[in-house]
């Protein structure tokens, strides 16, 4: 209000510009909306979309030391994809991979889920309470939660294996989580969990709220009981945003580095070697860029796909509720 | 009487869930605060006996914290102050304008953040590496830009958009130019949206890890996600020194992502759910 009376007073002063040239104003009026976009696209596209260009380019060339130093890679078709399908190693990879994915999305979506409904539930002052601790472990940064989970794990003075063996769990006392592969993704698993439980439980939380309250009392007038209100009522709600938070994790789970690098001290054994650490290992430790990129291009192809359905989904949203 | 019973052990659940999720954290916060014998103890102490700071002077005279520091603020803030300038004119344009090629600009910023950083950093490395720019803060800071970019335009979309074009056609009867209206009916209400988009990109930047990681060699042009790693060596890691170092690191992304939380948090989901 206060900004639309100083705007008046200040035209006022001022004579009104009405002898534009009309052919000038239409090519102002078109070009605006251009003129505004260019410097951000051109960053995206220079800056994103010329390496992923590249990056397709690479996994085409043989590409190695001697290449990195003649900044120039030599042709190789599409051998660098027979060389890395027919590598164990990397079968293992892309297979532990999914399963870690399916296992990670399945129990975060679950568990938050769950916490979301609790919260639906509880007082409000817990629920304030609980809102605020998500808040807080969401806002923690990831390479400084993955060192306290290290620490939280650590074998000698870790404070989990004191507490496991405590009640009577086993004998934990010095126990090294990392030896065998399926506890160390176990322990990656629950610092991925972790960190990703706070934003789906918030998220599916705020959808709950939106869940109309006559919709849950008509039903539960014409007899449905918690289970069936929530398959009936709650659940095709929320489906849009499921599949939103479903896609999310998928692409954040499947892509994984961060948490198996940083945990293993940047040297994961090779049990350890997810898609991402593959490609990274093959890249930046043996140097053969031509075969990392390959791998890299296969992660890329496969997270096309969750993100299809997320962006298809965004965009509908966005279609009926946006503009 | 039943309900209230079922009530409290709601509550009871609550509080157990909050303890849970919660206790990292609080682990590492009083980990750093602990004298050496209690972290290294094999029954833990569950609150620091006498409170000691030496686990952070010790975490700040660690080679390079300072110079770290620096690095991390030098490239976060000219990330952030040139891409929200540029998030800006890109959101305004996606907002207030229909025009040919708008939607397939929507669909990118929302397909580009999908983009995984970590198959993209070999490209990034080689073609760094050929200009020779490996080892600075500006490759850095271009491909940090284009990382929070598409998030920034997508949320500051949604904050021009709810400003009603009313505001500015008033302004325009009134005979202010297009824009003057926008320079002064659009930007003072969007200037919330500016801030929290703003330190929204400061915690992505600042939490970057792999570019920083594989770009930035030498010790002296790291950032505070990288010198995190120098709290172990061959000789075992200094537990307190770490914990110190990490809520040294966590603690301006805390602060700050508890002050923007509530308005940039819609822009992650896209209004799945209209809210």
């Amino acid at each position: 209000m206060r900004a639309a009376g100083q705007m008046s007073a200040a035209t006022a002063t001022r004579p009104r510009r009405i002898e534009a040239a009309p052919f000038r104003q239409l090519l102002v009026r078109k070009g605006l909306p251009y003129a505004l976009i260019a410097p951000a696209l051109l960053v995206i596209l220079g800056v994103l979309g010329y390496p992923l260009a590249m990056l397709v380019w690479l996994s085409t060339q043989h590409y190695g030391l001697r290449e990195l130093f003649q900044h120039q890679g030599r042709f190789a078709g599409l051998s660098n994809y027979a060389t890395i399908l027919a590598d164990p190693q990397f079968r293992y990879a892309l297979e532990v991979t999914a399963i870690f994915t399916l296992v990670n999305v399945a129990l975060s979506m679950i568990i938050a889920t769950f916490i979301a409904l609790l919260m639906e539930r509880v007082s409000s002052f817990v629920r304030v309470l609980l809102g605020a601790g998500l808040v807080f472990v969401w806002a923690t940064p990831v390479i400084p939660s993955i060192d306290l989970w290290q620490w939280m794990f650590d074998y000698e003075f870790g404070v989990v294996n004191w507490l496991l063996t405590r009640i009577g769990a086993g004998n934990y006392i010095h126990h090294n989580w990392f030896e065998n592969p399926l506890q160390g993704f176990t322990v990656i698993t629950v610092v991925v969990v972790w960190g990703a439980i706070p934003f789906l439980a918030l998220m599916l939380h705020a959808g709950l709220t939106q869940v109309p309250r006559e919709l849950v009392e008509a039903a539960q007038i014409d007899g449905a009981r918690g289970w069936q209100v929530f398959q009936n009522v709650t659940f095709p709600t929320l489906k849009p945003l499921l599949l939103i938070l479903l896609s999310l994790s998928t692409i954040w789970d499947f892509q994984v580095f961060n948490q198996v690098w940083v945990m293993l001290d940047q040297r994961p054994s090779q049990d350890y070697f997810v898609m991402s650490v593959f490609s990274f290992q093959e890249s930046f430790r043996v140097s053969q860029y031509g075969l990392g990129s390959t791998a890299a291009v296969i992660m890329v192809a496969i997270l096309a796909i969750a993100s299809f359905f997320y962006v298809r989904q965004t965009v509908r949203s966005i279609e009926e509720f946006g503009r | 009487m039943r309900k209230r019973l079922v009530r409290s052990s709601y509550d009871a659940v609550g509080l157990l869930v909050l303890a849970v999720i919660m206790f990292p954290i609080y682990w590492m916060v009083t980990t750093a605060l602990k004298p050496g014998r209690e972290i290294l103890s094999l029954t833990p102490y569950w609150v620091p006996a006498p409170i000691t700071f030496d686990n952070f002077k010790t975490a700040m005279q660690v080679p390079f914290f300072w110079n770290d520091v620096v690095n991390s603020l030098i490239i976060v803030l000219t990330v952030v102050v040139i891409s929200v300038v540029l998030a800006f004119l890109a959101a305004v344009a996606v907002a207030r304008f229909g025009f040919r090629g708008r939607s397939a600009f929507v669909v990118m910023v929302i397909a580009v953040q999908m983009v995984p950083l970590n198959a993209l950093v070999i490209p990034i490395y080689l073609l760094l590496d050929s200009v020779g720019q490996v080892d600075s803060l500006l490759g850095v800071i271009a491909y940090y830009m284009a990382v929070v970019l598409p998030f920034m335009i997508w949320t500051l979309r949604g904050f021009v958009h709810n400003i009603p074009v009313d505001l500015e056609e008033a302004a325009m009867v009134d005979g202010a130019s297009r824009v003057g209206a926008f320079m002064r009916i659009v930007f003072p209400l969007v200037a919330p949206g500016l801030v929290a988009t703003a330190i929204f990109g400061f915690i992505q930047a600042w939490n970057e890890y792999i570019i920083a990681y594989v770009l930035l060699s030498s010790s002296s042009k790291q950032t505070l996600t990288i010198w995190l790693a120098s709290f172990t060596t061959q000789h075992g890691t200094d537990w307190g020194g770490l914990m110190a170092g990490a809520t040294l690191t966590a603690l301006p992304v805390v602060v700050f992502f508890l002050l923007v939380q509530r308005q940039v948090t819609g822009g992650l989901t896209a209004g799945a759910v209209k809210g």
